[in-house]
């Protein structure tokens, strides 16, 4: 009957968060993914092309997740009051938004596609606001991943062989930040392969110049916890 | 001071030491956090001062939701009641005006508390806030009603879902309200057994809330329920506080409507195809929304 030990949710999960409504999920949780995308990318986004499934298509509008999913992109957080008028921010901002709706197949009724273009980088994600301002990533650039934005963390892509895991491993070893969860995934044995580590601390300055030097990562997204 | 493992072991501290609520949620929130007493006490009063402002913008009335639909029953309410034109008593006009109000910022994307859902989040700070200015109670006193609301979120949080998809509004809007019950009665000088039972009976009265949000959008019919929340948390305080007992305890209650919850069909839980949402004014006004 008692399922959560002393462990579990603190005072403030329950009088909390402070938040933008109108909803936990289709709001806050859209502001969220909208946050962890831009860190993904690694840089500020100029294009993205958002692709709206099931409850979020049918109520985005009333329910304002498409101006949060853009307050989350321009960076702001599920409290800023400007996510109302994200919109206009983005045209401020120079970032320019194109909508559409797809049918995202088996996944979560809260689900997005974002398509996302910067100076630099291109980065394709698949995430889902899964209720209560929760969010998992479950897509990155075709791969398979899971990730909440509850933890800092990281995701590297790098060609798939020996030591790569351990050498990211320990460098983070190294910096004294643990890592709480580690999922790997790759496109063949031998091809590209994708790396999601969530750490129970941030990823220190020292840290990431460390990751960044590592040679066999192709692409390298420190995150911090959105 | 006792350090919990589960919130058996909290409710075991609220009935047989007689623990107030406020204290319990405390002592839990230090062992979860390990944080301090005036840390934890400052971070509630910023929560508090994030209510003050989601009431005041919702009292004053200019806002609108993006649907065009909600906005500016907060300001009908107040001038109403200034105009003592009210019939619910002094402290219910109050709690349901501010109630309302709260529940319209979130419905027009304004900042507010989620308590413990932003569907549900008017109704525990219109019960704090018209409580301290009725009864002119301390801000630590307010502090003390969070908190106690706060056990009892813990208790029903470690059971249950708060989420209207998956139990329905009882869970949203019977769970906030319970809570506000258990705020009201420690507020108000009750005993610690007496704000379980008012959580309680404010469950039950709740029980089979069924969640059913026209066009899917937390206006129609969660605004309003939001006042009713409030005032049924009152009413709920006033039988605890005049000494009846609930014959259920606390946690059968919330058993029973988890079971409640999961027997509802998925029509009643949020997608918007029962219930109110269902009827053919209802549909008439989804239709014009997208």
């Amino acid at each position: 009957m008692y399922a959560r030990g002393v462990s579990g949710i603190g005072i403030f999960d329950i009088i909390g968060p402070i938040m933008i409504g109108p909803s936990s999920s289709h709001t806050a949780g859209a502001i969220r993914i909208g946050r962890l995308a831009r860190y993904i990318l690694g840089e500020e986004p100029r294009k993205a092309h958002i692709f709206l499934h099931g409850s979020f298509a049918r109520t985005f509008r009333g329910h304002g997740t498409d101006k949060a999913l853009v307050a989350g992109l321009l960076g702001l957080t599920v409290d800023d009051e400007r996510v109302r008028d994200a919109l206009d921010l983005a045209r401020e901002k120079g970032l320019e938004v194109h909508w559409g709706f797809k049918d995202l197949g088996e996944v979560h009724p809260n689900s997005v596609e974002l398509d996302l273009s910067g100076e630099q980088n291109h980065v394709k994600v698949l995430a889902s606001s899964i209720g209560g301002g929760e969010i998992l990533l479950s897509r990155l650039d075709g791969f398979r991943i899971e990730f909440s934005g509850k933890l800092p963390g990281l995701v590297a892509v790098y060609p798939d062989q020996r030591g790569v895991v351990a050498q990211v491993a320990s460098v983070l070893a190294c910096h004294e930040i643990n890592i709480a969860t580690m999922r790997v995934s790759r496109e063949r044995a031998g091809g590209r392969a994708l790396m999601a580590v969530e750490t129970d601390q941030e990823i220190s300055q020292p840290a990431r110049q460390a990751l960044l030097s590592l040679p066999m990562l192709e692409k390298i997204a420190i995150l911090p916890r959105v | 001071m006792p350090s919990f493992k589960s919130t058996h072991e909290l409710l075991y501290m609220i009935r047989e030491k007689g623990l107030a609520l406020s204290e319990a949620a405390q002592e839990w929130e230090k062992e979860v956090s390990g944080r301090e007493l005036t840390e934890i006490r400052q971070e509630m009063r910023e929560r508090l001062l994030v209510m003050r402002q989601a009431a005041r913008k919702g009292l004053e009335g200019n806002i609108k939701s993006p649907s065009g639909l909600i906005g500016g029953g907060g300001r009908l309410l107040e001038q109403a009641r200034k105009e003592n034109k009210l019939v619910s008593g002094a402290t219910t006009a109050r709690a349901i005006t501010i109630a309302l109000a709260i529940a319209e910022v979130n419905a027009c994307m304004g900042k507010i508390v989620a308590a413990p859902t932003a569907g549900s989040c008017g109704i525990l700070p219109g019960v704090l806030l018209a409580l301290e200015e009725e009864r002119k109670l301390s801000e630590e006193t307010v502090i003390d009603g969070m908190l106690a609301a706060a056990a009892v979120g813990v208790v029903m949080a470690s059971m249950a879902s708060f989420s209207g998809a998956a139990l329905g509004c009882q869970a949203e809007v019977g769970a906030a309200s319970a809570m506000a019950a258990a705020a009201t009665v420690e507020m108000a000088g009750g005993s610690p057994l007496q704000a379980l039972d008012a959580a309680a009976i404010a469950l039950k009265g709740l029980m089979g809330l069924v969640c059913d949000p026209v066009g899917g959008l937390v206006e129609i019919p969660c605004v309003k329920r939001n006042a009713l929340g409030a005032a049924h948390a009152l009413a709920a305080a006033d039988i605890a506080l005049a000494g009846l007992k609930s014959f259920i305890p606390l946690e059968e209650v919330i058993a029973a409507m988890v079971e409640v919850g999961k027997s509802l069909p998925s029509s009643l839980r949020e997608t918007a195809e029962g219930g109110i949402a269902a009827c053919p004014t209802a549909k008439k006004i989804a239709s014009r929304l997208t």
